[in-house]
């Protein structure tokens, strides 16, 4: 039910972000999901990867700050009104997200959208009971 | 346990006699082989037969840097140089190094005081001593060295730098005693960690670390990641290296100062009026038994106090209170009066904060502007934006709070501030004054 991402401080200096996709390239690693939030002097750039082991060891071993946090991964219809249906649930329920992201899976017409709650157990029983599929991390890991 | 019994717990009664014959004997030497001197004293209206009781050294004129840098490189000694065995030179920030020089007899007598500083401190005969201070024209090294072979340890001369190297001889010859300066202990803890080692396999028992001030905060880090006691360890090459007072491991409360051959004075640092014991001021100094290059109330620019209470260790010197911060490297941001110690003390109380910062000073139009840049460690590290700004903004109020000062953190990358090999830079100043 839940999808480990990995997270990475990053300050804003040119050249930071091709750091670290050069140090999961030669790792060979594959991202399957980005995101990156800014402020005027740091970013937070938060990945999920194939291996996250894998890609969190060799990032510390080039000295970047990282971590490890459980999301979630919905997938919604890729049409119009497909997420905000999503999103309505959410809302009448009171949960409250920190963030969230989106990508497009390859073959299918569908979008997978990122969670992170503030409380997890929570969202993931509100939404099951709310019949809405959330998927396995590794089937997040291996799309 | 104690070096000298004889000298360490003399009466204040008997020290006193002890050290007016010894000034008595300095000003007359300085004054008859040492033009500047002579100069000096004459133009302060004093003589040495003037100096009759302790406190007559308050006639005596100051000595200070400028005076040395004039003088420069030998013009202060007052022995010839054929009686000088070595000489010592402080790295000069501006210009000229200090330089100072030893006879034999000095350097007996270091080596005497740095063996009574390490037995304070709590090494003895069978141990290992690391020595991480650099060995060179600065008197760490060497100062140490002599202490600890006077003391009947083994030394083990590894001098900075080459961490890796020094982490594996420490592992390897089973070191007891680290001496450096607390920047470098923490940058040897930091790759301890890293090596995978656990401190707590290392044999290390005591540190004995000075040449810059720290924070009691950092000392209580140092403690906890290589699982030892520190000790504070004092000293000036002008006023001879490391050794002129450190603290005890009874006590750990302020440093003895081994006042049979140095006599400490509180001043108040703009007038230049004496202050009593226990107000905070800069401290003076003046060495009654160096022959080569003794100094007559040297102004050291280091701020502290002193304190006649009794220590647990049966040592009846005085003590000082640990160095936290310098005349000239006082910051005054917008007016306010900061020492990088204070904003160290706030970045080490906050949980997570690793022991590494720097101050960047600059102004922007006409007003002072101060930055701490803190690196991110995986402690303080989450993944929400949210989290690392209230971080900043705790820190900085906290600052605020108590310094009275706007203090902008900057979150940096771990490793991004430099490691010390020596003396830990903190403080860049780009203001054009």
């Amino acid at each position: 039910m839940k999808v480990e991402q990995i997270s990475i401080f990053l300050e804003n200096k040119s050249g930071r972000l091709a750091d670290v996709t050069e140090v999961l390239a030669k790792a060979d690693i594959n991202i399957r999901a980005l995101s990156l939030a800014d402020t005027t002097d740091f970013g937070i750039l938060r990945l999920i990867v194939n291996d996250t082991e894998k890609a969190k060891r060799v990032l510390k071993e080039n000295e970047f700050t990282v971590g490890k946090t459980e999301v979630i991964a919905i997938e919604v219809t890729d049409k119009p009104g497909g997420l905000a249906q999503i999103l309505s649930i959410i809302h009448k329920e009171g949960l409250n997200v920190e963030y969230m992201y989106a990508f497009l899976e390859k073959h299918e017409k569908k979008a997978i959208i990122i969670f992170r709650f503030d409380d997890l157990e929570k969202a993931i029983e509100i939404l099951k009971n709310a019949g809405i599929g959330i998927l396995k991390g590794e089937h997040v890991y291996s799309i | 346990m104690i070096w000298n019994k004889e000298f360490e717990t003399l009466s204040r009664e008997s020290l006193e006699k002890v050290q007016l014959e010894r000034l008595q004997s300095v000003v007359e030497r300085v004054y008859g082989a040492v033009p500047y001197y002579r100069q000096k004293m004459d133009d302060a209206g004093v003589k040495p037969s003037d100096i009759n009781t302790l406190s007559d050294i308050n006639k005596l004129p100051y000595t200070t840097k400028e005076d040395l840098r004039l003088n420069y490189p030998f013009g202060l000694f007052t022995v010839p140089m054929e009686e000088v065995v070595r000489v010592h030179a402080s790295s000069g920030t501006t210009g000229k190094p200090t330089v100072v020089g030893y006879t034999k007899k000095d350097i007996e007598t270091w080596a005497e005081l740095m063996a009574r500083a390490l037995a304070c401190g709590g090494a003895d005969k069978g141990d290992m001593v690391h020595n991480a201070y650099g060995y060179g024209l600065f008197t760490g090294g060497l100062g140490a060295h002599y202490g600890a072979e006077r003391l009947g340890a083994t030394v083990i001369p590894v001098s900075g730098g080459n961490t890796k190297r020094q982490i594996m001889l420490m592992q390897d010859f089973g070191s007891t005693v680290l001496l450096c300066t607390p920047s470098y202990a923490l940058n040897l803890a930091e790759n301890i960690a890293e090596m995978g080692i656990d401190p707590a396999k290392l044999k290390l028992k005591v540190g004995i670390f000075g040449a810059e001030p720290w924070s009691v905060n950092m000392k209580e880090e140092i403690e906890k990641k290589l699982n030892l006691d520190a000790i504070d360890i004092y000293g000036l090459s002008e006023v001879m290296g490391p050794g002129v007072s450190c603290e005890c491991i009874e006590g750990k409360n302020g440093l003895h100062i081994f006042e049979d051959h140095f006599i400490p004075e509180i001043i108040d640092p703009e007038s230049g009026q004496p202050k009593s014991i226990g107000e905070m001021g800069e401290l003076v100094f003046t060495t009654i038994t160096k022959e080569a290059f003794p100094v007559i109330r040297y102004r050291t620019k280091d701020l502290t106090k002193l304190s006649d209470e009794p220590c647990a260790c049966g040592r009846t010197f005085h003590r000082m209170q640990r160095v936290t911060g310098r005349t000239d490297d006082m910051l005054i941001i917008r007016g306010v009066n900061v020492f990088p110690s204070q904003i160290e003390h706030v970045l080490m109380s906050v949980e997570g904060v690793e022991p590494h910062y720097q101050l960047l000073v600059d102004r922007k139009g006409a007003l002072d502007t101060l930055e701490a840049q803190v690196e991110v460690s995986e402690d303080i590290f989450s993944d929400e934006i949210k989290v690392l700004e209230q971080l900043s903004k705790n820190i900085e109020k906290e600052i605020k709070d108590l310094l009275g000062i706007t203090c902008k953190i900057k979150l940096v990358e771990p490793k991004t501030i430099q490691r010390s090999e020596g003396k830990a830079q903190r403080v860049i100043d780009n203001r054009k004054l």
